[in-house]
């Protein structure tokens, strides 16, 4: 029970006043120092409380004596450095893709934004440095499906492959087994002939298969299988390959085709920043 | 203070049984009170919807392998992240999340805005086996998901629970829930109804023989971020 504030004969202490069963509390404050600190910290929430945006209300919120939003900033920010490079961007976006390569100091820069532009949006299926991946085509060799030209590169980029954008680049490969275009054995036949345009020893029937091909395959692959970029028909006479170089892949894209997809960019990306891209995927090692 | 003394509560039950109500009420109000005034701090945006039945299954998946733990789903107003993931995030487009996945751990990149960015390939495939596409990524592989078959005979019950806590799922989108998940995740079936119910809802398909957890994962993961059109709105409308 309470008894009265008593200065503790042991430790020179006042007590609490505090006493149970003849049991009494010493009267230990929090230091002084502690005490200071947090009542400064008390003080300085106030202090925030009053300048920024802090109490919710039924209708709206109390915005604070400065009137700051996270979201006016940050829309400053980016207006801000936007500004600082808009001279370059606009340059880009204005001139053609010959000017721009006159102009070292401005190719750079345009290589720049390419490079960072690839790391962020094409790097996960196109690998670094546009090294590819099986499904998805390798952009440093100089086999390209829709062409290699700076303005093929932009095209593709800026409408994508069998994407949403109405603009996009298409193409389909029937399922020739699937649909029973193709008997087995022919299938069979077409494969000994197109693993000899992959560079494989072709097979015994290669010579019924070249005809097959040639009825069914060359208008899209060409008649020597060296591709369409018209109509974005792969080249087969060639060592690089987008689904597999062996003859059980050759034989499953026959049957039934795995077709990719590409985002069309024009979304994200604005035209300078896609023709910036354009330039660092051309440069790296295939550009036409 | 007051004249009243802390032994008037020790001694007395009643008074301090009041007394720690009113504290403890204090500061109940103070954590509660803000909550009533969500409606306030919800932007008035067009576009955001519902998940569709198979999007919404696939989030479940996604809680449940625990995505919330490396990837956040919030871009923050700031400089870079706008610039690397696009427009920041705003409220609108989690209010139909329960709970949201805004999540505060980065090990892999923010998933806000990943609807669209990769085709459905490269969805599946980098589930299925990151590295096979990503060789630095240190992301587990979830090729299982692609062998578990889609439970989803609850599904309008789980939609019904959403609905009680506040997402507007009409009786039509109920009544429909499994015909839209069935559409959503076969290419070949007609899925007219289903946009026109969950508009922008991307139709996915890992060709297996029935729905899968990837599937829905698929689905959930491309219809990120894709929901608002940020062209027709700015900063000062979404501050209304």
């Amino acid at each position: 029970m309470p008894t009265k504030v008593e200065k503790d004969s042991v430790s020179g202490r006042l007590t609490t006043g505090h006493e149970w069963d003849g049991l009494k509390e010493l009267n230990t404050p929090l230091p002084k120092w502690w005490l200071y600190v947090f009542l400064a910290c008390v003080v300085f929430a106030a202090g925030q409380m009053l300048l920024y945006p802090s109490v919710p209300f039924f209708t709206g919120y109390f915005p604070g004596l400065l009137g700051y939003s996270q979201r006016v900033e940050v829309d400053r920010a980016v207006q801000a450095v936007a500004q600082q490079r808009a001279e370059t961007v606009n340059r880009i976006g204005a001139l053609s893709f010959e000017q721009i390569r006159a102009d070292p100091p401005l190719l750079n820069a345009a290589l720049s934004i390419g490079r960072i532009t690839f790391a962020e949006n094409c790097q996960p299926c196109h690998g670094t440095e546009g090294t590819g991946r099986p499904g998805y085509p390798a952009l440093g060799d100089d086999v390209w499906i829709w062409g290699g030209s700076l303005a093929a590169i932009q095209q593709t980029i800026t409408h994508g492959v069998r994407s949403e954008d109405k603009d996009t680049r298409t193409s389909a490969m029937p399922a020739f087994g699937a649909l029973g275009s193709l008997k087995p054995a022919e299938m069979e036949a077409v494969a000994d002939y197109v693993q000899g345009l992959f560079g494989l020893p072709p097979g015994k029937n290669a010579a019924e298969g070249q005809k097959l091909f040639v009825d069914n395959c060359a208008s899209c692959h060409g008649d020597k299988g060296q591709g369409n970029q018209e109509l974005g028909g792969p080249p087969l006479a060639s060592r690089v390959h987008l689904y597999g170089g062996d003859r059980a892949a050759i034989l499953a894209q026959i049957n039934q085709p795995k077709h990719g997809v590409m985002p069309a960019w024009n979304a994200r990306l604005s035209a300078p920043i896609i023709k910036s891209l354009t330039l660092y995927v051309h440069s790296l090692g295939g550009g036409q | 203070m007051f004249g009243i003394k802390q032994e008037t509560f020790e001694k007395n039950t009643l008074a301090l049984l009041v007394g720690t109500l009113v504290v403890v009420a204090i500061g109940g109000i103070i954590e509660v009170v803000p909550v009533f005034t969500i409606e306030t701090t919800v932007e008035h945006v067009r576009g955001v919807r519902p998940y569709s039945p198979l999007e919404l299954r696939g989030r479940d998946i996604y809680v449940r392998e625990g995505c919330y733990l490396c990837h956040s789903q919030q871009i923050r107003a700031l400089r870079d992240e706008v610039e690397r993931y696009g427009h920041y995030s705003i409220a609108a487009e989690s209010m139909y999340d329960h709970p949201f996945q805004w999540g505060s751990k980065r090990i892999g990149p923010d998933l806000a805005r990943v609807g669209g960015k990769y085709s459905n390939d490269w969805q599946y495939g980098h589930l299925m086996a990151p590295r096979e596409l990503v060789p630095q990524s240190l992301m587990p592989n979830y090729a299982f998901l692609a062998e578990t078959p889609l439970e989803y005979d609850d599904i309008a019950l789980r939609m019904r629970a959403n609905r009680a806590v506040g997402v507007p799922y009409t009786d039509e989108q109920i009544a429909a829930a499994k015909d839209d998940l069935i559409a959503q995740a076969d290419a070949n079936e007609d899925n007219a109804n289903l946009l026109k119910r969950y508009p922008k809802a991307v139709t996915v398909s890992g060709h297996a023989r029935q729905v899968t957890e990837l599937d829905a994962l698929v689905a959930y993961l491309q219809v990120l971020g894709t929901m608002v059109n940020f062209a027709d709105t700015n900063t000062e409308r979404l501050a209304q």
